[in-house]
């Protein structure tokens, strides 16, 4: 099965100096796993609320490892809504003038707000995959944080055009029943434990459309993320849908206009 | 690096290998999931939570013999109850070998252990985040002792359910090991294996904190990218034990792991059984 992870980082772990360096052992792990071509974003070290000069040092760390492995590696550009102009020149360097094909919004501002509402649909111009992590944390989210709930406030303003709810929310029970009445918001199930049920739930509310497979490696493991379609109870075509097929269908557009083949 | 023809020979590989099998793996290869589950799960309807549907998944999956408790030991305080049905699932269904819940709280919790002897059981397990206590306290230490002398493993889980997701009025935060080692130095002959532990609990390390024990650890929340390889790093082959934490997680994710790691035949052989094994015959 053809399996596409929408969702992944630099490993952080000891010795691995380069950009290069890590990417590679990101890659010999995704072979070893039949992954097929991995979405990388951010740099290293993480930064929650980047400056400008931070942000596109992350992205030149990406941009260094996708000449490297045009065929397997997809970038997305890291920005900050926090610094609005800059994040829109960066989706202009990066993606129009660049090899992107995606933007990734983690946490340095809720993206119920104009700021991200005017990346997302700069992002769409340029018919970038547009993707906002989200989590429902029973502590405390962070200050700038975003929610499945405001994610599809956020999604209702962008005239029908898809994003991606990062993590489902984290807590996805909620984050499921969140954005489930929003059809252009698409689920992640990067990142949270492997728990059972949770893709056979996502499957019956939002349908195997509206799901992609991710990992946040390399936080996490390969294993326990793809084993959340992989021993997921639902259809083989569904399992197709979710590893593949939903992600090729939002990037395709974008990745035959730069001529990426897939 | 990875040329894209050799990353289609291994993917085609890896697609030929139907489901889940491991390179290499015979199917008589036996595997130990010293981590797996029955009783009601409080907070979901578990896909698997029926015995003989979570036995014919673990069967599937290449399991031989998965050590076993009681979900309803979280709340009951019926423990002889609570383990007596246990020991009946698992005569119903040979897969599953029981590991009596035990809840250091209550009164007479010393009888408790005794009857998992009666049962000729191999083990116990402790889930002191959900019990409420401590693992300085010294109803630990003796529990400790009295599973030492009536020959049972103890296993502690440590975590049960991602913090971040608990029902607000019964958050667990996950068990803090740095008093095991000196517990175990006053418990000559316990033997001990952590489930569901995480890389830093209670803001501490955990393989460097357990380090100079001979405590064992499952696999079942080791994150990370070929995340066994890095484990590996801080401890030998021999501390690692496969366990799922089925039916709560996916069984695959454990699985999937011995394949993400480059592990070697002897690893793999200590990490699916030999150790499990050892620890119940020491
Ligand atoms: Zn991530």
């Amino acid at each position: 099965m053809r399996i596409w992870d929408l969702h992944t980082h630099f490993p952080t772990s000891n010795g691995l100096a380069s950009a290069e360096q890590r990417a590679e052992k990101l890659l010999r792990c995704a072979d070893r796993m039949g992954i097929e071509r991995l979405c990388l974003y951010m740099g290293f070290p993480w930064s929650q609320d980047p400056s400008p000069e931070k942000f596109r040092a992350d992205n030149d760390q990406v941009m260094s490892v996708l000449k490297k492995w045009p065929d397997r590696l997809l970038g997305f550009v890291y920005v900050n809504p926090k610094h609005v102009d800059p994040s829109l020149a960066e989706l202009e360097r990066c993606i129009a003038n660049g090899p992107m094909v995606g933007i990734k919004l983690w946490v340095a501002q809720h993206c119920n707000t104009p700021e991200v509402k005017r990346i997302a649909k700069r992002g769409h111009e340029l018919k970038a995959v547009v993707f906002q992590h989200t989590w429902i944390k029973a502590g405390e989210n962070y200050a700038g944080e975003s929610t499945p709930m405001e994610l599809a406030e956020l999604a209702q303003g962008l005239g029908g055009k898809p994003i991606i709810c990062g993590h489902t929310g984290g807590d996805w029970e909620k984050g499921i029943r969140a954005i489930a009445p929003v059809p252009n918001v698409f689920a992640d199930l990067a990142g949270s434990d492997p728990v059972a049920g949770y893709t056979e739930m996502a499957v019956r509310e939002l349908g195997a459309q509206r799901i992609i497979y991710g990992s946040d490696a390399s936080g996490r493991s390969f294993s326990s993320q793809l084993a959340k379609v992989h021993g997921a109870d639902i259809p083989e075509a569904a399992k197709r849908l979710i590893f593949a097929e939903n992600l090729i269908g939002l990037l395709g557009p974008i990745m035959r206009e730069k001529g990426i083949k897939f | 690096m990875i040329p894209r023809r050799d990353f289609l020979l291994t993917t085609l590989a890896a697609t030929a290998s139907a489901a889940l099998a491991l390179h290499g793996e015979a199917s008589s290869t036996e595997l130990i999931d010293a981590n797996v589950w029955l009783g009601r799960w409080p907070i979901r309807d578990l896909p698997l939570a029926e015995p003989a549907a979570l036995a014919a998944k673990l069967n599937a999956n290449g399991v031989t013999r998965a050590w076993t408790s009681s979900f309803d030991g979280l709340m009951h305080k019926d423990i002889a109850g609570v383990n007596a049905r246990l020991v009946e699932s698992c005569r119903a269904h040979p897969i599953f070998e029981p590991f009596g819940l035990i809840n250091l709280t209550l009164p007479r919790w010393e009888a408790d252990i005794a009857e998992c002897a009666k049962h000729r059981m191999r083990g116990i397990r402790l889930v002191p985040a959900y019990h409420g206590y401590k693992l300085d306290d010294a109803r630990f230490v003796e529990a400790l002792k009295l599973a030492a002398s009536q020959r049972l493993v103890v296993q502690i889980s440590c975590v049960l359910e991602d913090e971040r997701t608990q029902n607000p009025l019964m958050r667990a935060a996950p068990v803090d090991v740095s008093p095991l080692a000196k517990a175990l130095k006053a418990a000559p002959g316990a033997r001990v294996m952590l489930l569901n532990w995480l890389q830093s609990m209670a803001s501490k390390p955990v393989l460097l904190t357990l380090a100079d024990t001979e405590v064992l650890f499952d696999i079942a929340m080791l994150e990370g990218i070929a995340g066994i390889e890095g484990a590996l790093e801080s401890i030998s082959a021999e501390r690692l034990c496969f366990g799922s934490y089925a039916p709560v997680f996916y069984h695959e994710a454990a699985k999937l792991k011995l394949r993400e790691s480059e592990l070697n035949a002897t690893q793999l052989t200590a990490i699916t059984h030999e150790n499990a094994k050892r620890l119940l015959f020491a």
